[in-house]
């Protein structure tokens, strides 16, 4: 039996427990007297059978299906004779997608070498007992677990304590889950990392200033190893980062300004979500927006003016983008001017300070930090879109600071690696991975400095 | 006397400066605005003008022959007959009738590149359903061919008629004033997955995927956020250990979406070795981005569910999970499906991730389960804007503003619960 079958027949067997455990409940009270003699109501009783049946039942069925395809892999692998064994991971993977094909039925036994259909009954076989034995077992533990709860409905038990530690123990995994995902990141980031940086020495990575990830299929070809070096990456990213915050600093910073001291009430009700809308609307669509209308505008207007621009601008991916992060300059920024003590502008302003000077001489500079704090997130948001420049940007990494030419980003990179078939093992698919922690790292410390000035700075007022 | 009389003239002469200065911070700010603001309409001015054309559907209408000498199919239960049939050969005979000067072979020929890809097909399905109708004249609606459509659709632009030859252009300029050609509403948009040719693709596929993918997020990241949301808040102890994972989900929620691609790619496909291109991973990895956004929207709402609620059901001998299962979760409850259809509107507009789980296969079929390959709006937009064919970018703006659509009306309906049941207290 499926997973995707498994799953809810689980929790019908603990619908089931609950409905059993209710009704033993109510029985054992009854000759007592009454439900009142219980040391908890009968929710609780059937609450617990319930998580008797149903949790770890799930747990070994997420447990089992998580791995059993990499086991069984492991071991049709092994059925093969050891002279066909596969030499590298990418062989591994070619052949196991040969062997599951003609399991499938999509590949005819007869095109393929015996010994991959040999393979192919094996992972048949594999996986329905797999399957069997999986269904089997956990249902079986879920029936295990509800019978054993069942049993234990006894006026003298108080089954709600049970069920709230559980419960507890359950939310407090919900919320390390967080933690699990970080760690989920750095480790697979991290190994490939490692083991790119087995191929290419870290130097050259950090400090290489040509990039060219194609590396040729077969040792003999020309130019086989390809080029690691990120600067013109870095070059790239922070090229159009750079002009996205010129564009969304300045409107962000002064829309937030105008909004919280000068607009009405009712002008500020309206505008503020309109505003925020271009926060919601996805990049996908920017990105539509500045390869198809923003990047041909720039480049007829660039040949009106004599200048030649790339039809793939830096400048197009960044104006687009910078307009993405206004909403979010503006908020940030709203912020920490509203958070900047009344008193400071009524003190301006009774000793005859016009609003802009208040706002420009006492509530900007003390709102500074914070604003700074502001911007250094949309930086790490700019360094991180993705899809704006994949649409936007080009491909090719040219070290150059021309807005009007074409650059790539990091994420660019990234996404064009690993988009598509690749085999695991080469340095190219690896290199990726080695962005990845790169720009993980670069928008983590960003972050990390950004809520810290935010921070310190809120406690100054607070 | 005379210093402060000086200093008063210095005020004052200084006034005027000063107050155009103020005017002139003041209109900085409102040009600030008007900027922000132009943009927007200049975005949505872009798309809806570029994708109207994506919601009309060019049709050739034709009563056709179907005639089996001309198609030298004698039977059409027999798919060895099919296969060998020539189904286009009545449709040119039909547009033929219509135009009665097209004249020989090559002329024949570039007629017949009028019609969609997919028109014999259109055929051999009328016939095989109904074989009977063999040999009698049908009234049959093609999609006319992209390149038509086009032409059609941007009437009199030249930029949009350069795949026409001349000829072409004149024959639909004449059928279209017969009424052969027609323009309807595009149903197909609606019915059908991609395909490769413009006249034939739809977005139901990416519908359908976009939805799969959105109910696995919503299975496992608004459980998992309240229950994250709800320890943090009322039961976590003050440690190093509530620290760190407070700081883990600040940290979570700005981390770049492509790196949760990267997770899915390394930890799903590759460790646990689940299939790529399903809304299964898809999901799980949107699952993990929205997670942070979830978790801080639920612990804001029940930070606003005063104090004095949960000491009552103290008082009157509730549990600490009683109060929070019975009273400040259902309180808190509108604050957090809010925050929660915020949390899915951003999913659903993500793209970057799922190019990286290989969600961007070209895939034909409407997926039928979890399990099965599907593609996301956001991604078949993508894949889409990167056709150079005209007709693909139409569609690509039509699938734009499908999933702005979902969009707005999502945020609406959280807006609109947000009004309804939130209560100030």
């Amino acid at each position: 039996m499926q997973t995707a079958n498994l799953l809810p027949l689980v929790l019908v067997l603990a619908v089931v427990a609950y409905g059993l455990a209710y009704m033993r409940s109510r029985a054992v009270a009854a000759p007592l007297g009454g439900i009142r003699n219980l040391k908890a109501l009968p929710f609780y009783y059937a609450a617990r059978a319930a998580l008797w049946c149903a949790i770890p039942a799930l747990i070994v069925l997420a447990t089992w299906a998580g791995f059993e395809g990499k086991i069984i892999q492991g071991i049709v692998i092994a059925t093969l004779p050891p002279d066909t064994w596969p030499e590298s991971p990418g062989q591994a993977s070619l052949i196991l997608s040969q062997i599951s094909n003609v399991a499938a039925g999509k590949l005819n036994p007869e095109f393929v070498p015996e010994h991959i259909a040999g393979a192919a009954s094996v992972l048949e076989a594999m996986e329905s007992r797999s399957e069997n034995f999986k269904a089997t077992l956990v249902l079986l533990i879920a029936v295990l677990g509800g019978t054993f709860a069942w049993t234990r409905v006894a006026p003298h038990i108080n089954a709600r304590k049970n069920v709230e530690t559980t419960l507890r123990r359950i939310f407090f995994v919900c919320a390390a889950l967080a933690v699990l995902t970080t760690a989920g990141i750095v480790f697979s980031v991290f190994f490939e990392t490692v083991r790119f940086f087995n191929r290419v020495p870290i130097t050259e990575f950090l400090f290489g200033t040509s990039w060219s990830p194609q590396t040729a299929l077969r040792a003999d070809q020309v130019g086989s190893d390809g080029a690691f070096g990120v600067i013109p990456l870095f070059t790239g990213t922070l090229l159009i980062s750079a002009i996205a915050l010129l564009v969304a600093v300045p409107i962000g910073l002064l829309s937030a300004i105008y909004l919280s001291e000068y607009a009405s009430k009712r002008m500020r009700s309206t505008i503020k979500p309109v505003l925020e809308m271009l926060a919601g609307i996805p990049t996908v669509v920017y990105g539509f927006f500045a390869a198809l209308t923003v990047a041909p505008f720039i480049r007829d207007l660039a040949g009106l003016v004599g200048m030649e621009a790339s039809s793939q601008s830096a400048l197009a991916a960044g104006l687009v983008m910078g307009i993405m992060i206004v909403p979010f300059v503006s908020s940030l920024s709203d912020d920490v001017i509203n958070a900047v003590p009344q008193t400071m502008r009524d003190g301006s302003l009774a000793l005859g300070a016009t609003q802009s000077e208040t706002m420009k001489k006492v509530i900007f500079p003390a709102a500074l930090p914070g604003i700074i704090g502001g911007i250094l997130l949309a930086a790490s948001r700019a360094i991180g879109e993705t899809m704006i420049v994949v649409m936007a940007a080009g491909l090719a990494a040219n070290l150059t600071a021309n807005p009007l030419e074409s650059v790539t980003t990091v994420t660019v990179q990234i996404a064009t690696l690993l988009v598509g078939d690749q085999e695991f093992d080469s340095a190219k698919t690896l290199s990726a991975f080695a962005l990845g922690m790169l720009l993980f790292i670069v928008t983590l410390l960003l972050n990390v400095v950004a809520l810290k000035i935010v921070r310190k700075y809120r406690e100054q007022y607070d | 006397m005379t210093d402060q009389r000086s200093q008063a003239e210095i005020v004052r002469k200084s006034l005027k400066r000063r107050y155009r200065k103020e005017r002139r911070f003041r209109l900085y700010g409102m040009l600030a605005i008007f900027i922000a603001l132009a943009s927007l309409v200049t975005l949505f001015a872009d798309i809806i003008s570029k994708g109207h054309t994506g919601f009309v559907k060019t049709t050739i209408t034709l009563d056709v022959n179907l005639d089996s000498e001309l198609m030298y199919l004698e039977d059409p239960t027999d798919a060895d007959q099919r296969s060998m049939a020539d189904f286009v050969a009545p449709i040119v005979a039909a547009l033929q009738e219509q135009l009665p000067e097209v004249d020989g072979a090559g002329e024949k020929r570039e007629l017949g590149r009028l019609l969609g890809t997919y028109a014999a097909s259109e055929i051999s399905d009328v016939l095989i359903n109904n074989p009977e109708l063999l040999d009698t004249t049908q009234t049959i609606e093609f999609l006319a061919h992209d390149r038509v459509s086009v032409y059609v659709k941007h009437a009199g632009n030249p930029r949009y008629s350069i795949k026409l030859s001349e000829q072409q252009q004149r024959w639909v300029d004449e059928l279209l004033e017969k009424g052969v050609i027609d323009t309807s509403f595009n149903d197909v948009l609606f019915s059908r997955g991609d395909s490769r040719e413009p006249a034939n693709a739809g977005v139901l596929g990416a519908i359908v995927g976009s939805l799969l993918t959105m109910l696995v997020t919503l299975a496992i990241s608004f459980p998992v956020g309240i229950a994250a949301a709800v320890y943090l808040e009322e039961f976590a102890p003050e440690n190093k250990l509530t620290d760190f994972i407070e700081v883990n989900i600040n940290n979570l929620a700005a981390v770049p979406s492509i790196i949760f691609g990267l997770l899915g790619l390394a930890v799903f496909i590759g460790l646990f070795g689940m299939p790529r291109s399903v809304p299964v991973v898809g999901g799980l990895v949107l699952a993990l981005m929205t997670l942070p956004t979830i978790i801080i929207s639920s612990r804001a709402a029940i930070k606003s569910v005063p104090p004095s609620i949960r000491e009552a059901a103290e008082g009157v001998g509730a549990s600490k999970m009683q109060v929070v299962l019975h009273h400040v979760i259902p309180l808190a409850m509108p604050g957090m499906l809010t925050g929660s259809i915020i949390g899915m509107a951003q999913a659903l507009g993500e793209t970057a991730p799922l190019l990286l789980i290989g969600m961007v296969a070209f895939i034909v079929d409407v997926p039928g389960g979890f399990f099965d390959s599907a593609t996301v709006l956001p991604v078949q937009i993508y894949l889409w804007a990167s056709s150079s064919e005209q007709g693909f970018v139409e569609l690509a703006s039509a699938a734009i503003m499908v999933l702005l659509t979902f969009m707005i009306s999502m945020n609406a309906l959280a807006i609109w619960l947000r009004k309804r049941l939130e209560r100030r207290w």
